[in-house]
C-alpha cells in the first residue's frame, strides 16, 4: 500500500520532480516507435525500420548501463571503470541461455553442445552450462552472477577502504583479467568469437520484426521500472546517507553509519542493474564477446554519464542516449575521429559543463534556491 | 484492554515496536566514571603521540584539554573514537565496554559524539536532511530504506533547530552556510544523535565572539546530562566554561584541575603557559 502510493506520489511529491513525467514520455516514444515500426506500411515514410528499432534498443541498453555508473559515481562518489564487467557478464549469462536454445539447429547438429564445444572436441556440457537451457535459471544466473562479484569485489575493497584513483584502477584491472580469461577457448565461453548464431528466444524467433519489437519495449519497461526504482531508493533515507557518504565519508561514519556496507550494497544494485542490461543488449545485438570486457567500453560508460550530468539518473539516461546517437553519425562520416571526438568531448565537458547537459536546465543550482526558503516552508507545514 | 484498543495499537504509526528499537547496550557508571583511559601509547614513526596517558572523565562533567600543537589531543580523540589505533592501553566506557575492540560507527551507536576541528557537514544535503541523517535511529540499510520521520522526531528537530539558531536556514543546502553557521549545524548533529559523551575538537574556530559566548553557553548547559570533552586553544574560553582542566604535554598528562591551580603548576608554566606570561 505504502509502495503504491509512493509510486504514484513520485511526480507530486516535490514540484520540481521529473521522474515521472521522463519516464512517460520515454515510454510514449518508445511505444510510437513500435507502432510506428509495425503498424505504418514499409513504404511510408513515417515507417520506423527494425533496423532503428535494434538500435534505439541498443541505446536503451547503454541509457540502463549509464544509469548503474551513475549510480555508483554520481551518487556515492565511487568512480567505477569497471561497469563494462557486470554488463558482460549478464550479457554472457543471456548468451548462453540463447546458445543452449539452438539445440541441434547448429553447424554440427549437436543437440546438446554448442558448436565451439564440438569444434574444441569436447564431448560434454562443462558443469557451469548446466541449467542455463532455461528461461528462468538464465535470468537468475543474470542476476546472481555480476551481483556476487560485485559483492566480493565491493567487500574486499571497501572493507580496506579503498577509495579514489586506486579503487578505480582496481576496476579496470577487474574487468581487463576477464577479458583477457574470456578470450581463453578452455574458459568455455567461445573464447575470441564469443557466443552468437542465437536462433530464438522463450521459442520466439529473434529475426522477426515482433520479437525485436518487443524486445526493444522490454527493454524500454525495464529501463522505466529501473529508473523509477533508483529514484524511490536514492531518496529514501538510505540514499541520503549515500550522498552524505560521498561528501564526507568519515563524519557519517562518526554518526554511526557503518558506510562500507552502504556501499557494498550499493555496488551490487548497480551491478545488477548493469548486467540487466547486457542481457537485454545480447538477444537485440546477436553476438556477445570478450570485447565487451574491454576497459574503453567501461570508460566510455563513464564519459556518457558526464556528458549527460552526474549525481542526476535523467542525465545519465539522455548522455546515453545522446552519446551514442552521435557515435552512430559520428563513426557513418569518419571511423577513425570518433574517439578523439569522444575524448575531446569529456575534455570540454569537464571543463565547461561540470553538471552536463542537464546542469544547463537545473531549476536548483545550490544557492538560487536556499535563499528563497519562505515558500518552502509552508509546504512542509 | 478492548480489542479495538489493541487494534489501535498494532495500527498505530507512532508505535515502535520493542524489538525495531536500537539496543541501548548498559553503560555501567556505578563508580560515576564514564571514560576510562589508561596506559595508552600510540607512536607514529617514532613519533610518540601518546605516551602512557591515562585520563578519567566522569559523568556528567565538563573537561577541557589544551596543549601546545603535537601534544595529542586530537589523536586522544582519534583513539576514543576508534579512528586510529593505539599500540598499547585500555580504554573503557563505563565499566565494562572496552572501545578498542570497536569500529567507529559501533562507537558512535553507544553515544559517542564527535566534532571535528574542521566542520564537516554533508554540503548537498538541506540543513535538515543533515540534522535527520544524525537521529538517534536504527543505521542500518534495510531500515534506512523506508524510514520516515515520526512526529516526535520533527519536534525533535526542531527544537535542535531552535537551539543551534538555524530555524531560518532549515532549507537551505549546507553547503551554502557561513562557516560559523557549519560548526553550528555541526554541533545540532551532535546533539540530534543525543549521545553520552560529547568530543568537541575546536568549537570556536572561526567563530565571531557572539557565536563564541553562545557555544560557552550550550556547552556548559550540556554538561550534566551529557558528559563532554573539550579541545580548545582559545584560553579566554576554556576559562570561560571549564569546571576542570588537563594539560596535555607530549602524549600525556601533565596537570589537572580547575583553571587557576593549572595555570599556577609549576610544570605547566614552564613547558605551556610560561610563554604566555
Amino acid at each position: 500500500m505504502n509502495l503504491i502510493e509512493k509510486i504514484f506520489s513520485i511526480g507530486r511529491e516535490q514540484p520540481g520532480s521529473s521522474t515521472m513525467p521522463f519516464v512517460v514520455i520515454l515510454g510514449a516514444l518508445c511505444i510510437l516507435a513500435s507502432a510506428a515500426n509495425l503498424l505504418v506500411p514499409v513504404d511510408s515514410p513515417l515507417h520506423v525500420s527494425t533496423y532503428t528499432i535494434t538500435l534505439l534498443g541498443k541505446y536503451l541498453c547503454y541509457a540502463m548501463l549509464a544509469l548503474a555508473v551513475d549510480i555508483i559515481w554520481g551518487y556515492c562518489g565511487i568512480l567505477s571503470l569497471g561497469h563494462g564487467a557486470f554488463f558482460a557478464l549478464g550479457g554472457y549469462a543471456m548468451g548462453m541461455y540463447l546458445m543452449r536454445q539452438i539445440g541441434d539447429r547448429g553447424v554440427y547438429g549437436n543437440p546438446e553442445l554448442p558448436d565451439f564445444m564440438v569444434f574444441l572436441n569436447w564431448t560434454e556440457l562443462p558443469w557451469y552450462w548446466q541449467g542455463m537451457d532455461q528461461f528462468w535459471f538464465a535470468m537468475l544466473m543474470v542476476l546472481l552472477i555480476p551481483g556476487l562479484l560485485a559483492f566480493v569485489f565491493g567487500w574486499l575493497a571497501f572493507r580496506s577502504r579503498v577509495t579514489g584513483v586506486y579503487l578505480s584502477i582496481m576496476t579496470q584491472a577487474m574487468t581487463y583479467a576477464l577479458m583477457l580469461a574470456f578470450f581463453r577457448n578452455e574458459m568455455g565461453f567461445g573464447g575470441n568469437n564469443g557466443l552468437t548464431d542465437f536462433k530464438d528466444l522463450m521459442g520466439f524467433d529473434l529475426q522477426s520484426d515482433t520479437t525485436r519489437v518487443v524486445l526493444f519495449l522490454t527493454t524500454a519497461l525495464m529501463l522505466g521500472l529501473i529508473f523509477i526504482l533508483s529514484k524511490l531508493i536514492l531518496r529514501s533515507r538510505f540514499g541520503k546517507v549515500i550522498v552524505a557518504i560521498r561528501d564526507g565519508e568519515s563524519r557519517a561514519r562518526f554518526i554511526g553509519y557503518h558506510t562500507e556496507r552502504y556501499k557494498v550494497w550499493l555496488f551490487v544494485y548497480s551491478a545488477m542493474i548493469a548486467a540487466v542490461a547486457g542481457a537485454l543488449y545480447v538477444p537485440q545485438v546477436g553476438i556477445i564477446n570478450p570485447g565487451e570486457f574491454s576497459p574503453l567500453n567501461s570508460i566510455e560508460v563513464v564519459v556518457w554519464v558526464a556528458v549527460g550530468g552526474r549525481g542526476t539518473l535523467i542525465g545519465a539516461v539522455i548522455g546515453a542516449l545522446l552519446v551514442n546517437y552521435a557515435k552512430t553519425r559520428f563513426t557513418a562520416i569518419m571511423p577513425e575521429g570518433w574517439l578523439f571526438a569522444l575524448g575531446a568531448l569529456f575534455v570540454l565537458v569537464t571543463l565547461f559543463l561540470p553538471k552536463g547537459l542537464v546542469g544547463l536546465f537545473s531549476r536548483r543550482p545550490g544557492k538560487a534556491k536556499p535563499i528563497t526558503a519562505e515558500p518552502a516552508k509552508e509546504e512542509r507545514a | 484492554m478492548s480489542t479495538l484498543d489493541t487494534a489501535r495499537e498494532i495500527f498505530d504509526r507512532e508505535h515502535v515496536w520493542p524489538f525495531l528499537m536500537p539496543k541501548a547496550p548498559e553503560i555501567d557508571v556505578s563508580k560515576q566514571v564514564l571514560l576510562y583511559v589508561e596506559g595508552l601509547s600510540l607512536s607514529f614513526d617514532g613519533f610518540k603521540a601518546l605516551n602512557d596517558l591515562n585520563l578519567y572523565i566522569n559523568d556528567g562533567e565538563l573537561r577541557c584539554l589544551i596543549g601546545a600543537n603535537g601534544a595529542g589531543k586530537t589523536t586522544l580523540m582519534d583513539v576514543i573514537t576508534g579512528k586510529t589505533r593505539c599500540d598499547s592501553g585500555t580504554v573503557y566506557f563505563g565499566q565494562t565496554i572496552n572501545l578498542l575492540e570497536k569500529d567507529e560507527a559501533e562507537i558512535a551507536q553507544l553515544g559517542i559524539g564527535r566534532k571535528f576541528q574542521k566542520p564537516t557537514v554533508f554540503e548537498a544535503h538541506t540543513v535538515m536532511d543533515n540534522l535527520e541523517l544524525a537521529l538517534k535511529a536504527s543505521k542500518q540499510i534495510l531500515f534506512n530504506l523506508t524510514a520516515r520521520l515520526t512526529p516526535a522526531q520533527v519536534v525533535r528537530i526542531e527544537e535542535v533547530l531552535e537551539i543551534v539558531g538555524l530555524k531560518e536556514q532549515r532549507f537551505m543546502l549546507a553547503g551554502a552556510l557561513s562557516h560559523g553557521q557549519k560548526q553550528w549545524l555541526e554541533i545540532g548533529m551532535l546533539l540530534m544523535s543525543n549521545p553520552r559523551l560529547l568530543l568537541v575538537d575546536e568549537p570556536v574556530a572561526g567563530m565571531t565572539a557572539q557565536e563564541t559566548e553562545r557555544t560557552a553557553e550550550l556547552l556548559t548547559s550540556l554538561a550534566g546530562d551529557h558528559t563532554v570533552i573539550v579541545v580548545e586553544h582559545d584560553m579566554e574560553f576554556v576559562r570561560s566554561i571549564a569546571r576542570t582542566v588537563t594539560v596535555l604535554h607530549q602524549g600525556s598528562v601533565l596537570a589537572e584541575g580547575t583553571m587557576d591551580q593549572v595555570q599556577n603548576h609549576p610544570d605547566v608554566i614552564e613547558v605551556y603557559l610560561g610563554e604566555e606570561h
